[in-house]
């Protein structure tokens, strides 16, 4: 690793000059699990870190404001802990995000990890994270997983020179939830759709996410606004290699709301986690469940229709019927189904 | 207090492995530095800049309050190895995969791979040498010699420290949770049923 000047701001107001409006000289640093991987590898090489770990308040602490007929407002500090995520009881109408987050890795990176840096962090594509190698995102004039190894790779392949997919197990449940994400930055506040918030970098100056250089992630909002009377439904379901320790190889997450009496689930949102350059959301798959009743069948067709459109790479058609199945019983869990397929 | 800015792609200086080595010639306080703030002087809210120079560290390790002098790109793991002689946690993979290296930072498991030492400024570290105070072993690795649960025990510090930090968390912990507390660890040599076992004893013992 490459050695740098530290600074601990104490705000996020001290933090801002810190930074630079162009990617490379500066990193910021939370819980640092992904950050010192890339340092160790010398694919990032900063002169100056600048650390969140000292920025108390809202930054590091999960809220919530009840909303009349609907589940709470929560808005979750980009400092807070991956851990603190899992365990809390105000994220509890939320177990779609609740449960992705103690999935994620082993206690030790749940307990340095943020949700800013699971949001933040960078694909982990080997070609990426391989100093020798200059790949499309290092300045290079290809990617090499096209034609390499790309097993663990993106199957939504249309229109991208760069197949990584996108690292974070939380951007897809809160996506799922309609969650919105606050950036500030020297010129402001702004606020936007997290599903906006991600990209598909092809070129050394574009990250996975759509942050500018100098801004910095406050906080993400969950703000559910149901049909009335409806309760809300929301599960995420993984497939790993290893229990534990492991990126997903595919991920659903859902949300939507279920009509008290009929049972039809409206507003229904499904994204597509570990199989694209970005979250994915899937209008397919949602229009398949909008005004339906949940069943094993009716589940299996919108699964159906989230595949559509799939482009595998040489190595990885297996993550087309994996998807397959975990949008299935992602709607399903959401639904209140037992697993019987454990 | 300044110190020499040559050094190699591992992150020790000479100078730096020498005093640090010795835990001698500390000032009191956290905060020493050594190269200016390098935006807008004017002004009281910019932080202060730590290195790239060695930089002078106090935290405390198992009970002990110590100084160490490192590079802001040193890592906790290597400070506590190379620096402080603590060497209950292991190096492994240095990548937060392995959990050889696992610590306590005011009470929760860490890879102390994966934090940089300077993060750990003024906090409470406790590593494998905290779970024996003379000739007297803490319940988990106790638990482990009886139910002989390693083979090579490279692996053994970190799986210790990760229960350690559980049954802290919580002593009424289950087997369940126990086990999932380890899922951040790996033993290449495999001893996973002696440690099941010597799980199973500790949750009959603590619960
Ligand atoms: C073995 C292993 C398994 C893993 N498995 C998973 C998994 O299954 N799913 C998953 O999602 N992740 C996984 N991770 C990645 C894990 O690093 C992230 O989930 C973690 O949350 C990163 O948080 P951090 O605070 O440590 O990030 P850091 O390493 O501190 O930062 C990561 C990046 O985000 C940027 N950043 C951090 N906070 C902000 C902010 N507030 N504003 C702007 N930029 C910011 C940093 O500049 C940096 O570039 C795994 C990691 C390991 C080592
Ligand atoms: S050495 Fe730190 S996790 Fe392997
Ligand atoms: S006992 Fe050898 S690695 Fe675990």
């Amino acid at each position: 690793m490459n050695n740098f000047t530290y600074y601990q701001p104490q705000s996020v107001a001290q933090a801002l000059p810190l930074l630079e409006n162009r990617w490379g000289r500066v990193e910021l640093l939370a819980g640092g699990t992904d950050l010192l991987d890339r340092l160790k590898e010398y694919v990032s090489t900063p002169e100056r870190i600048v650390s969140l770990t000292a920025i108390e308040g809202p930054f590091r602490e999960i809220s919530a404001i009840p909303q009349a007929g609907q589940p709470p407002k929560v808005t979750i500090g980009a400092g807070v802990r991956l851990v603190d995520i899992a365990e809390s009881k105000l994220l509890a109408p939320y177990p779609a995000l609740t449960t992705a987050a103690a999935q994620i890795a082993g206690p030790q990176i749940r307990n340095m990890g943020t949700l800013g840096g699971s949001l933040c962090q960078r694909n982990r594509c080997w070609y990426f994270r391989d100093t020798h190698i200059q790949c499309l995102l290092k300045g290079g004039r290809k990617c090499y997983a096209h034609e390499g190894e790309n097993q663990f790779h993106a199957i939504f392949t249309q229109g991208h020179p760069c197949v990584i997919v996108h690292p974070s197990t939380l951007a897809p449940p809160l996506i799922a939830l309609g969650a919105t994400a606050q950036i500030v930055s020297p010129r402001g506040n702004r606020e936007l759709p997290l599903e906006k918030m991600f990209q598909a970098p092809s070129k050394p100056d574009q990250r996975e996410h759509t942050l500018a250089p100098d801004e910095i992630l406050l906080s993400v909002t969950v703000a559910p606004n149901l049909p009335p009377g409806t309760r809300l439904a929301n599960a995420s379901y993984e497939v790993k290699q290893k229990v534990t320790s492991d990126w997903p190889l595919v991920q659903a997450a859902v949300a939507f709301a279920i009509e008290p009496g009929s049972q039809r689930a409206r507003n229904v949102r499904i994204v597509l986690g570990h199989v694209a350059p970005t979250p994915l959301l899937s209008p397919e798959a949602a229009q398949e469940l909008e005004g339906k009743v949940v069943t094993e069948a009716t589940a299996a067709t919108a699964a159906a229709a989230a595949i559509q459109g799939a482009r595998p790479l040489s190595q990885n058609g297996y993550k087309v019927p994996m998807l397959k199945a975990a949008v299935k019983r992602a709607i399903l869990l959401a639904a209140g189904f037992k697993p019987d397929w454990e | 207090m300044s110190q020499p800015k040559q050094t190699g792609r591992d992150g020790i200086t000479r100078r730096g492995f020498l005093t640090g080595s010795g835990l001698a010639a500390a000032t009191v306080g956290t905060l020493s530095s050594t190269a200016p703030a390098a935006l807008d002087p004017s002004s009281a809210a910019t932080p202060i800049a730590f290195g790239p120079a060695p930089v002078r560290l106090a935290f405390t390790v198992n009970g002990r309050p110590v100084q160490v002098q490192v590079e802001p790109r040193v890592t906790l793991l290597d400070a506590l190895r190379n620096y402080l002689d603590v060497t209950g946690c292991k190096r492994v993979c240095d990548r937060g995969t392995c959990g050889a290296c696992t610590v306590q930072v005011d009470g929760r498991a860490v890879y102390a791979c994966t934090l940089l030492a300077i993060e750990a400024r003024g906090k409470d570290i406790r590593t494998a040498e905290n779970l024996a105070q003379g000739d007297t072993l803490d319940a988990v690795p106790a638990a482990f010699v009886r139910c002989d649960a390693q083979q090579c025990g490279f692996c053994t510090p970190g799986f210790v420290m990760a229960l350690r930090a559980a049954l802290d968390k919580n002593p009424r912990a289950t087997v369940a949770e126990l086990e999932q507390a380890v899922a951040g660890n790996i033993c290449r040599c495999g001893t996973y049923e002696q440690m099941r076992q010597a799980i199973a004893q500790l949750v009959r013992k603590e619960g």
